[in-house]
């Protein structure tokens, strides 16, 4: 026990700690936006986001009160464009952390836990995966399996397992020592229910915190996907692909790739902002 | 004693380096076979074609697929051995051709945005490391949005800003030096955020060190005590993150050859996805995984002058 426990904290440092920073808030607010968007997009933008009106193309921003973003290069307008293609991202960054996730889990508890011999295989063979850049490993699962949005999304949740993989099996070895574990053991409890009810519920809560970031990466990844062609393909509404139909009129209108563009940023960024803070508190408490 | 350590050190590294290209040959090897019916087929079957039973076989023979299955990875280890990766089948050459076709222009792409990343992210980490808070939270939140910004945005926002906004550099293309200075950035921002962030953050620890006091005490300048004296210990954390670097600039390559319309292995790889041309796809990945492998060998001797005390460990 330290004395410092039963001191006062000064009064500004407990306001500081106590108050969420202004990023942070500001992150979470527009998260908020794009989960409204995402679950209704009718209530962000009313119009049909496939619907190539009567409306000129190549409408500027704030032009018109109908496409307050603008139209695209075929008259449909932006907001609308861009709020349906939130549901599409949302679902590619969680989808494939989820996937990542569950694969990682099941590898890492079975290198972490295993035999000897076990652990030895899952890791070489995780060193393998880990010398070939993730992109390039998300290139090959579509290479197998084609193009399209549900591939893209396999293919992004596969290329990190072995990141997540790593995190577990780590994890484990801290957790498989501890006290309730050896305690839980010691009581007879069957070794799989040990490790269900004790093991990866304490080895998987520091990786969540770590994935909440990762959703970030999987989003930015799968636009890129999408921004080669590979993923959602056009007309459907995604950010990638919209950004990909816009550069071919970059020098005509540059508002079509500024637009998506800051949206995929901004929502990449208050994902990180919110993951890394998570991590903090998660570290802290830890750390006391 | 010294020299014995150093080279069994260097020994197992190249052990395990081998171990890592092996496996990979191996996952190559059985990719290749779960899809060698479509190879076979697609060297016959052009568009309309109708091959006999008869020639398909002898196609299968040709590709030596009639074989057990032990003698054709023995022979597929072989041919890799030879540096023989195969043949592509969209574009009938052998793979190695292709990428060595490439090669050049990726090279160049890649050695101008380490040499970026390296000189920008060491000047800003060692410059901003335990500065004032506004200077920390400036850099800090400059990088955070950096490094969450996916390559092609970056691309896109130089494309707008340098060659739209101010015709400073072509869109597109590779002809000179000019064509080449938006596509290195594009590559090398990324890495830098991230490296600058490492960087800084050990070098805040070095510079809590007593030998850093001893520096200063003999009337050290402040920028000579950080370049000369933390410098070298925090750029140790820099040289552990080689292999994260290659991956960055691996990856990067396809965005960034295809964004700016540029020839290169990034683009060779990505015509092949969408091709679903397996042999060059595979015969790229095996070709990046040597890369990555060879890099971390070179890195790890590297590392050993950098900092002497890993041999004694």
């Amino acid at each position: 026990m330290t004395t410092t426990a039963h001191l006062p904290a000064p009064r500004g440092v407990w306001l500081r700690s106590r108050l969420p920073r202004p990023g942070i808030v500001l992150a979470a607010l527009f998260l908020l936006v794009v989960a409204v968007a995402a679950v209704v997009p009718g209530l962000l933008a009313a119009q049909d986001p496939l619907a190539i009106g009567t409306d000129p193309g190549f409408l500027p921003p704030f032009a018109s009160t109908a496409h307050l973003l603008g139209t695209d290069q075929e008259g449909r307008d932006v907001l609308s464009r861009l709020a349906h293609g939130t549901a599409p991202s949302l679902v590619m960054g969680l989808g494939a952390t989820g996937i990542a996730v569950i694969g990682g889990a099941v590898l890492g508890l079975l290198a972490g836990l295993g035999s000897r011999a076990t652990e030895a295989v899952v890791m070489r063979v995780l060193d393998v995966v880990l010398a070939i850049p993730e992109l390039l490993l998300a290139l090959i699962v579509i290479a197998l399996l084609g193009t399209g949005t549900e591939h893209a999304l396999l293919a992004v949740g596969v290329a990190t397992i072995p990141y997540y993989s790593r995190m577990v099996r780590a994890q484990t070895h801290v957790v498989r020592r501890s006290g309730y574990v050896e305690a839980a053991t010691g009581l007879g409890i069957h070794q799989a229910s040990v490790i269900w009810r004790h093991v990866l519920p304490n080895a998987i809560k520091p990786v969540l915190v770590l994935a909440t970031i990762g959703v970030g990466t999987a989003i930015a990844v799968g636009a890129s996907l999408s921004f080669l062609g590979l993923g959602a393909q056009p007309p459907a509404p995604e950010w990638g692909s919209m950004l990909a139909a816009g550069v071919q009129y970059i020098s005509v209108d540059w508002m079509l790739v500024a637009i998506p563009a800051v949206v995929i940023t901004l929502t990449v960024l208050s994902v990180t902002v919110l993951g890394q803070d998570l991590r903090r508190r998660a570290e802290g408490r830890t750390a006391r | 004693m010294r020299a014995k350590l150093l080279a069994e050190r260097i020994g197992w590294r190249m052990i395990a380096g081998v171990g890592v290209l092996w496996g990979a040959a191996t996952a190559a090897f059985f990719t290749l076979h779960g899809t060698a019916g479509d190879a076979a087929l697609s060297t016959v079957a052009g568009q309309g074609a109708d091959p006999t039973q008869a020639v398909l076989d002898q196609v299968r023979r040709d590709y030596g697929l009639d074989l057990p299955l032990w003698r054709q990875y023995v022979d597929y280890l072989g041919q890799l051995l030879h540096g023989d990766l195969g043949e592509s089948y969209q574009q009938r050459l052998p793979v190695a051709q292709a990428i060595e076709a490439q090669l050049g222009q990726t090279v160049q792409l890649a050695a101008g945005a380490i040499v970026i990343a390296l000189v920008l992210a060491v000047g800003v980490g060692v410059l901003t490391a335990k500065r004032r808070r506004w200077v920390r939270a400036t850099t800090t939140g400059v990088e955070l949005l950096l490094a969450s910004t996916p390559t092609f945005v970056i691309g896109l926002v130089l494309l707008i800003v340098f060659s739209i906004g101010l015709h400073l550099f072509p869109v597109s293309g590779q002809d000179g030096l000019r064509s080449l200075v938006l596509p290195t950035f594009t590559l090398a921002l990324p890495v830098t955020a991230i490296l600058s962030q490492v960087l800084r953050s050990e070098l805040e620890d070095v510079l809590e060190q007593p030998f850093i006091l001893t520096a200063r005490a003999r009337g050290m300048r402040d920028v000579a005590v950080r370049f000369r004296h933390a410098l070298r210990h925090a750029a140790i954390q820099l040289v552990t993150m080689s292999g994260y670097i290659i991956g960055g600039l691996l990856g990067g390559t396809v965005i960034t050859e295809s964004l700016f319309n540029r020839q290169g292995i990034g683009q060779l790889m990505l015509v092949a996805t969408t091709n679903k041309d397996i042999p060059l796809v595979v015969g790229v990945v095996i070709f990046c995984a040597l890369v990555y492998v060879v890099v971390n060998l070179v890195v790890d001797i590297l590392y050993t002058v950098i900092d002497p005390r890993v041999v004694t460990r």
